[in-house]
């Protein structure tokens, strides 16, 4: 709590309204909020089906799946961009096809900032799910089938209610660190305003030149983080208490 | 349209190998123990669970055999839960209709027919209702109106009322029974409780460690066990014996006289009711009179279950007065007595 205190009692309040109404951080915080949305939602799509099978298939492998997904938790964020650099890079593996068939560049474009994030903020959804399938009593996936449910619909109908709780959780956590996401973004999109500089690399620039200015930007990204957590867990979480059976 | 099963299953060392045949509008009962395998058994049935071996038709239908499965969702079939699995983000109508949605009816008929079903469950006006807010029994209802919905072939009970209490299990019995009197398929229930397996069943197969050790109505099964666990269930007390006319001499020696004469190797099964308790050797008609000892007693409604030690050992009941009367602590050394035609002896 004490770095946080420090955040707040060391913040210029009284020129406050002229630093935040800088264009920069309007573009900044924009991008921000959008390439997490953005990371998130590509995170859901990959990372629920990833957990349903880590949770509930039997497929020979499923400790190395489990092992490649988790891997970005621990691997620092700057080997996660260079990897990505490596891949997806002008001279990268797929990145060289994408380039020379497709002419697509990645690497210094938002959409760096988003496959960036979403590779280092999946690992969090991924866990929550698998963790909220396993806890959930998959006798009612029993239950669906002797009902005439195919596998489909028992996920769509029975499983994925069921476990909602948890995607909605593992999906702010996912948000969360995906706003947070400073090393990968760096490294492989670069910080470009307007289509690569995100908040946490504003407050580093802005760090170097404007001290008062970064702790405005940190205030920014402590209220948009607390808002949205507080926001969600009135909402969706405050939900997984209730029993579930 | 009936049902035939032979179920092959290896469950790590328990080899479950059974056979059922159900006609229709039939309730068989699988009785047996905890770890028997006959949830085993159900969820092979059920298709969620795909045998080793084997043979299952329901009518002319294959649902197993050793080249075809067919899964779950496809089989016509309903199955009622131990502890109903009701879906907790459904109301109690939706959960209701849910087999009617997955087979393709629209949504407002499915919600009218199943509306008809909570009604004739006994639970019209709790369709809003969520199942966390009905009640055990309403929830077990539920569950198999839900299970009933879409007319199945065959309905699969697993154990549909032990997790009642016991005053709602009584009223959700008899009406079980009634519903399953009108129901025209097969019906499979697997339970451990005699009781339940007596009164909803037409006929009862004993599954003890993978396989089937008895079978038949439950009147016989009642009254004539074939196994300790059956003995137990239904309170008797089990004795294996070798018959020579009207004497059977028990395997674990000591000598019962029985009633009517029989020859070779017989079971002899002795109500607890039947035998009579003494501090002395009687004297009098009975021809069984034994010396054993208390081994221990626990009461059993108005009566005191009393199990004795012995070369006859027997379970005897004795009421609460009599029991205190005569003093009767673990360890006391008393004469129990039961009439030879009091006696129920049959080959094994």
């Amino acid at each position: 709590m004490l770095p946080l205190l420090g955040l707040l009692i060391r913040a210029p309040w009284s020129d406050l309204w002229p630093q935040l109404t800088e264009p920069q951080v309007g573009q900044a915080l924009r991008l921000s909020l959008v390439s997490a949305t953005l990371a998130t939602l590509v995170s859901l799509v990959l990372g629920v089906p990833i957990a349903w099978v880590l949770a509930r298939s039997t497929i020979p492998g499923r400790s190395v799946l489990r092992a490649l997904v988790t891997v970005p938790l621990v691997l620092p964020p700057v080997v996660g961009g260079v990897a990505l650099f490596l891949v997806l890079g002008r001279q990268g593996i797929i990145g060289r096809v994408l380039h020379e068939q497709f002419d697509v560049t990645i690497p210094f474009t938002t959409t760096a900032v988003v496959i960036a994030e979403t590779f280092v903020a999946m690992p969090f959804l991924v866990i929550s799910v698998e963790g909220a399938l396993r806890a959930a009593d998959a006798r009612f996936e029993d239950a669906a089938a002797t009902l005439g449910a195919d596998r489909w619909t028992t996920f769509r109908r029975v499983t994925l209610p069921l476990v909602a709780p948890g995607v909605a959780a593992g999906a702010v956590l996912c948000w969360a660190r995906a706003l947070g996401e400073f090393g990968a973004t760096i490294t492989f999109a670069g910080n470009f305003p307007g289509t690569t500089q995100t908040m946490p690399l504003a407050v580093y620039l802005a760090l170097q030149s404007n001290p008062e200015g970064a702790i405005v930007l940190s205030l920014v990204l402590l209220f948009v983080s607390l808002a949205t957590l507080l926001l969600l867990r009135d909402r969706w979480l405050g939900r997984s208490g209730s029993p579930v059976t | 349209m009936s049902l035939h099963a032979h179920v092959v299953v290896r469950r790590g060392v328990l080899l479950v190998d059974v056979d059922l045949a159900v006609a229709d509008g039939e309730v068989l009962a699988v009785l047996g123990p905890n770890g028997a395998g006959k949830s085993t058994v159900l969820r092979v049935l059920a298709g969620l669970l795909p045998p080793d071996g084997g043979r299952v038709t329901v009518g002319a239908d294959v649902w197993d055999d050793d080249t075809h499965h067919l899964p779950a969702h496809e089989r016509p079939l309903g199955m009622v839960f131990q502890d109903h699995l009701l879906f907790p983000h459904l109301s109690v109508r939706d959960n209701v209709a849910f087999g009617l949605r997955t087979r393709g009816v629209r949504r407002a008929p499915a919600r009218a027919t199943a509306e008809g079903w909570l009604g004739r469950v006994g639970l019209a006006g709790f369709g809003d209702r969520r199942p966390t807010q009905l009640s055990g029994g309403q929830a077990q209802r539920a569950a198999l109106a839900r299970a009933l919905v879409g007319e199945p072939r065959l309905l699969l009970l697993d154990e549909p009322l032990s997790a009642l209490d016991a005053r709602t299990r009584l009223t959700v019995r008899a009406e079980l029974r009634r519903h399953l009197a009108d129901f025209a398929g097969c019906t499979v229930l697997v339970s451990h409780d005699p009781v339940d397996a007596m009164a909803l069943a037409d006929r009862v197969v004993v599954v003890e460690d993978g396989v089937v050790v008895q079978e038949g109505t439950p009147v016989e099964v009642a009254r004539r066990p074939r196994t300790d666990y059956v003995a137990r269930l239904v309170g008797l007390s089990l004795l294996p014996g070798t018959a020579s006319g009207t004497t059977v001499a028990l395997d674990g020696g000591g000598e019962v006289a029985v009633a009517e004469p029989a020859q070779g190797p017989v079971l002899v099964a002795v109500r607890p009711e039947t035998v009579s308790l003494y501090l002395s050797r009687p004297d009098g008609s009975p021809r069984n009179v034994w010396p054993a000892t208390l081994a221990g007693a626990t009461p059993h409604g108005s009566t005191v279950r009393c199990d004795l030690a012995g070369a006859v050992p027997l379970t005897a009941d004795v009421t609460a007065t009599a029991f205190a009367e005569m003093g009767l602590v673990p360890g006391a050394q008393v004469w129990a007595s039961v009439k030879a035609s009091e006696v129920a002896v049959y080959p094994r």
